[in-house]
């Protein structure tokens, strides 16, 4: 592979396997209950039998908004608010796991209804174009057109 | 609850909402625990008891060395939007246990212009979820109402009709920050802040104070003004599966929000049913909460606002008034104080004091509902 080399936001949230990159989230082992991010104990049932579990890639937008203003930095990383172009952030929800929040590639109030299909990708982390900084996001699947 | 356990509100008192240059939020604290005391007719030597808070103003308890150094039990609270509520909740508990006879609680606080910036460490979650854009109030609210729009059948004309009631209420309350009316059109066509939601469909944080004056046994007969009862006041974190804000992800399995329980448990406290409210103050950071909360509370089913706001019912005039002081949007959201402003105006309208915004007719039930991040919410049912 000759995929450049990215840095993820954070460590621990997604994880390139076997080419696609998939979120990491947990699983609880006594109610099956799935969270994201991972997390040591589950919030329904109580219990710390927990394990990691990646999450499916792709899923329905499950509500959605734009963010049209520059949130105050910090604790935005974007370094220079006349850069700021608004962006796109949803609820998408993976079948039987969860409901992820997520930027989404799609800024376009026109382009976005509740039930879309989504699938996941990266894109550049604000603040950390430059440096190669990435964050995952949900972006529209193409129609498949039949 | 017996006569002798019965908790009533006996004084009410605020420093008025908005911007206040060179006036700390402690001042305005003091400014109004000492109305809400001429109000009641006591003096602050009277007081045994004295909760309080803000979020970004300082600590209560200091404004004794403005009132008085008598010694008492003052309690901080520093709760999120919820610090009004849990002070209510501290001053309650202890008159209800007897171990206070007049207490004071009061909620005050001072923001800067723009929109809250949280830090994500401070709320159990990963400092990425701020650096990527996703730790703000306003899109949190903006997401739970176009999901609930699409479900229940809410239309941009609610939300901005919503909007345009608490203008025209603000209008006519004298503490309020925002006192010039805007037409359902203005609000509709404002700049687009997080879709649905325009610039006047959300409120901004201020400044503002409020204090109340509670008492009961011999205080509470003794009081110069007629009480308004506090039959109950109820503090709820989130459950499982309710939708809430700063939650990078949601179970597909739901359950009722917090002020969903919290309103349930305060309606079974209190002996009294959301069929018997008159005028309610609802949280409205901005006019989708309103809709929402209308219904959380049990005040109407699901999607029936858009009938109920669409035909007026919930102006001043309307069945069932709501948040007739202009609520935050018209007041501005300084969050140690939002709570309590809340219960100010109730009271000034069970009393029939309201002035030019009073609702008409007898009104004998009221209810308050506040609700802030990461997903609490604390009701009160109050009765004349």
């Amino acid at each position: 592979m000759s995929a450049p080399r990215v840095t993820p936001v954070a460590e621990g949230l997604f994880a390139e396997v076997a080419g696609e990159v998939r979120l990491i989230g947990s699983e609880c082992c006594n109610c099956g209950v799935v969270t994201f991010p991972r997390q040591g104990s589950c919030p329904r049932c109580t219990s710390v039998d927990v394990r990691e579990r990646l999450l499916s890639r792709r899923g329905t937008l499950w509500s959605w908004t734009i963010q049209c203003f520059a949130p105050k930095s910090p604790p935005y990383a974007l370094a220079n608010p006349e850069a700021f172009e608004p962006y796109g952030v949803g609820y998408v929800e993976l079948a039987r796991e969860v409901r992820v929040e997520a930027r989404l590639t799609e800024s376009d109030p026109e382009r976005l209804s509740i039930g879309m299909p989504m699938d996941l990708t990266l894109i550049p982390a604000p603040g950390g174009e430059a440096a190669g900084v990435v964050t995952f996001a949900f972006q529209p699947v193409p129609e498949s057109g039949g | 609850m017996s006569a002798s356990d019965d908790v009533g509100i006996v004084g009410i008192g605020i420093h008025p909402f908005g911007r206040h240059p060179g006036v700390a939020g402690l001042e305005m604290a003091a400014v109004a625990v000492r109305a809400s005391l001429a109000d009641a007719g006591v003096r602050w030597a009277d007081v045994d008891f004295a909760a309080g808070g803000s979020d970004a103003a300082g600590n209560a308890d200091t404004s004794v060395a403005s009132l008085g150094l008598t010694g008492i039990p003052f309690i901080n609270v520093r709760n999120g939007c919820a610090t009004g509520g849990s002070a209510l909740i501290t001053a309650h508990s202890m008159l209800c246990s007897g171990a206070a006879q007049l207490a004071v609680v009061v909620g005050f606080d001072k923001h800067p212009p723009g929109a809250f910036n949280p830090l994500p460490e401070e709320w159990g979650l990963g400092s990425w979820y701020g650096e990527t854009g996703l730790m703000l109030t306003t899109q949190f609210f903006a997401l739970k109402i176009q999901r609930y729009m699409n479900e229940h059948g809410i239309t941009p004309s609610t939300l901005a009709k919503v909007a345009a009631k608490a203008f025209r209420n603000g209008a006519r309350n004298p503490n309020a920050w925002r006192r010039r009316p805007l037409s359902e059109e203005e609000i509709l066509s404002s700049r687009m802040v997080n879709h649905p939601l325009t610039q006047y469909m959300l409120c901004s944080p201020g400044e503002g104070a409020v204090a109340l004056v509670l008492a009961r046994g011999r205080r509470l007969r003794e009081a110069a003004r007629p009480p308004v009862y506090l039959r109950s006041v109820v503090f709820r974190t989130r459950r499982f599966g309710s939708f809430e804000v700063f939650s990078p992800a949601i179970p597909i399995e739901s359950a009722p929000s917090s002020t969903a329980e919290a309103a349930v448990a305060a309606f079974e406290q209190a002996g009294i049913g959301p069929e018997d409210v008159d005028i309610a103050q609802l949280q409205d950071t901005e006019s989708g909460a309103e809709v929402m909360h209308l219904a959380e509370t049990g005040l109407c089913q699901h999607g029936e606002q858009e009938s109920l706001i669409q035909s007026g019912a919930t102006e001043v005039g309307g069945r069932l008034p709501i948040n007739t002081d202009g609520g935050c949007l018209a007041n501005g959201e300084p969050i140690g104080a939002s709570g309590l402003r809340q219960v100010h105006e109730i009271v000034a309208q069970l009393r029939g004091e309201a002035g030019v915004r009073q609702a008409p007719g007898p009104r004998r039930v009221g209810f308050t509902q506040v609700y802030g991040a990461p997903g609490v919410s604390a009701c009160a049912v109050l009765s004349r």
